[in-house]
């Protein structure tokens, strides 16, 4: 945390926060992907960076693992209306990733193995709120639930937090991601229940 | 840099008008902004809670003479705000925020650019318009490009930003200013008092065979309108740039 304002208060904040609206807790961790599951090993897994400019960064699992890793819990929301409180998982801040990178893009694509994708502005992605996550619970993240190594933006829908995850695609210029371009709402706040475009 | 936080002080106050002011902030790590580009503010109250808020940076940025660690931020105070009234009422020279940027690639004009430009600003989406029209007045007083065109909407006289400067680059033909008053018009205004409407683009903005680079900016509902009627005019959307504000 930086400097604090003196004389700004903000918003009052609710004590105890329950569920997004429309959500319902379950206990498992159900699966849900548009095509087959990719299996990659953690020695084929890299991470590529590109920014607007076209210049790339690369991690391989090695690199990745001599970041700073994080413990994350958090609670999950998914658009098909599940919510899952509580979770631990453990990864490494989009925040150390991007720590030394010169960029002025508002935007992010997330690449994934198997051909993903989906959009975000750049500041969903930073200030603690996003990882590249690769343990669940205890254990290694399971190829299901996206291993090696995922992408976790637990404030926005799940489908967000993209399986899989190959790299990050850093845009001057808004575009749709997979399901973004099939009705799916451009930004997923659950909080404000953005399931579906208006279009 | 620009995904760095960094600590800005408040160098100077300039009152706008009754509900906006200028800021301007000295931040230490600074290579300079292209008109167009935003700076994300972030607030911090005492029990570590944050918000943060986009304001477009109003000031030009010239390699030759400006000071490259000044930048100005032009913000309307929006009732039951959390932050702009803080930025608007509370703020004062010697004061901090935090500030990380410049951001944005697309909502930009750049010197080389040599096309017909077109501006369209409701309220306070002047101040990245503003940042492009101060940032192009060299080129046109040496003849490089044509003025600038900017269609500018304020509820009425006393609620525009910039009035009196761009009244004056108007006067120095370095603008070409056309006004529009959606609530009340000065003493004997000729035009019509309301919204931005298909007459007010065609008498005022380039026409579309010239194909100029339109810029758009405000209030989420005046962008979506103003871009509309840009489109309807027979203006490429590939050529309409936004940057859309807010909610209202
Ligand atoms: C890229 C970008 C650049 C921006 N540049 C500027 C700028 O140069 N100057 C400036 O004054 N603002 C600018 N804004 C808007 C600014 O970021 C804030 O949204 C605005 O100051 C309101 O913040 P707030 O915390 O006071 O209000 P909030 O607490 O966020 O909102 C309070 C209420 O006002 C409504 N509201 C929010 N924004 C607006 C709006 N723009 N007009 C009317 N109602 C609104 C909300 O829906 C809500 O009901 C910019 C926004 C973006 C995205």
């Amino acid at each position: 945390m930086g400097i604090f304002s003196p004389g700004f208060t903000g918003r009052p904040r609710k004590a105890s926060e329950d569920l997004p609206p429309g959500q319902y807790l379950t206990k498992d961790f159900p699966v849900l992907s548009a095509g087959p599951t990719p299996r990659i090993t953690n020695d084929q897994w890299e991470f590529t960076l590109t920014t607007e400019t076209g210049e790339k960064r690369k991690w391989n699992w090695k690199a990745l693992q001599a970041l700073p890793i994080e413990t994350i819990n958090t609670d999950l929301h998914c658009v098909t209306r599940w919510s899952k409180l509580g979770t631990t998982w453990r990864g490494v801040s989009i925040d150390a990733l991007l720590a030394d990178v010169d960029t002025s893009a508002q935007f992010a694509m997330a690449l994934c193995y198997g051909g993903y994708t989906t959009n975000l502005p750049l500041t969903e992605l930073l200030d603690g709120k996003a990882w590249i996550a690769f343990e669940y619970d205890g254990s290694p993240l399971h190829a299901e639930h996206g291993g090696p190594a995922r992408l976790l933006v637990p404030h926005l829908y799940l489908w967000k937090s993209a399986k899989w995850i190959a790299g990050l695609r850093l845009m001057d210029r808004d575009a749709p991601g997979f399901w973004e371009n099939l009705g799916y709402h451009n930004h997923g706040d659950p909080w404000l229940e953005q399931r579906y475009s208006e279009a | 840099m620009a995904v760095t936080w960094q600590i800005a002080t408040v160098v100077s106050i300039r009152r706008e008008t009754a509900t906006a002011r200028t800021i301007v902030l000295r931040i230490p790590t600074w290579r300079g902004h292209i008109a167009g580009q935003h700076l994300d503010v972030r607030l911090t109250a005492d029990d570590g809670y944050t918000a943060v808020r986009s304001y477009s940076i109003a000031s030009s940025y010239d390699a030759a003479t400006s000071d490259a660690h000044d930048v100005e931020l032009t913000i309307e105070q929006i009732e039951d705000g959390e932050v702009s009234p803080y930025l608007v009422t509370h703020l004062s020279v010697g004061d901090s925020v935090e500030v990380r940027g410049p951001i944005g690639g697309w909502f930009v004009w750049r010197p080389q650019q040599t096309e017909p430009i077109q501006l369209i600003a409701g309220g306070s989406g002047i101040a990245p318009i503003m940042a492009m029209v101060r940032a192009s007045t060299a080129l046109v007083a040496e003849g490089a490009i044509a003025p600038l065109r900017l269609l500018y909407s304020v509820r009425s006289p006393a609620t525009a930003i910039f009035a009196e400067e761009l009244r004056g680059l108007d006067a120095r033909n370095l603008v070409e200013v056309t006004m529009v008053y959606t609530r009340g018009g000065p003493e004997g205004w000729p035009r019509r008092i309301g919204r931005v409407d298909a007459a007010d683009i065609v008498v005022a903005c380039w026409p579309p065979d010239a194909s100029p680079t339109c810029y758009v900016c405000g209030p989420t509902a005046f962008v979506e309108s103003a871009a509309g009627l840009l489109v309807e005019a027979g203006h490429l959307p590939d050529l309409i740039r936004t940057e859309r504000f807010g909610s209202v």
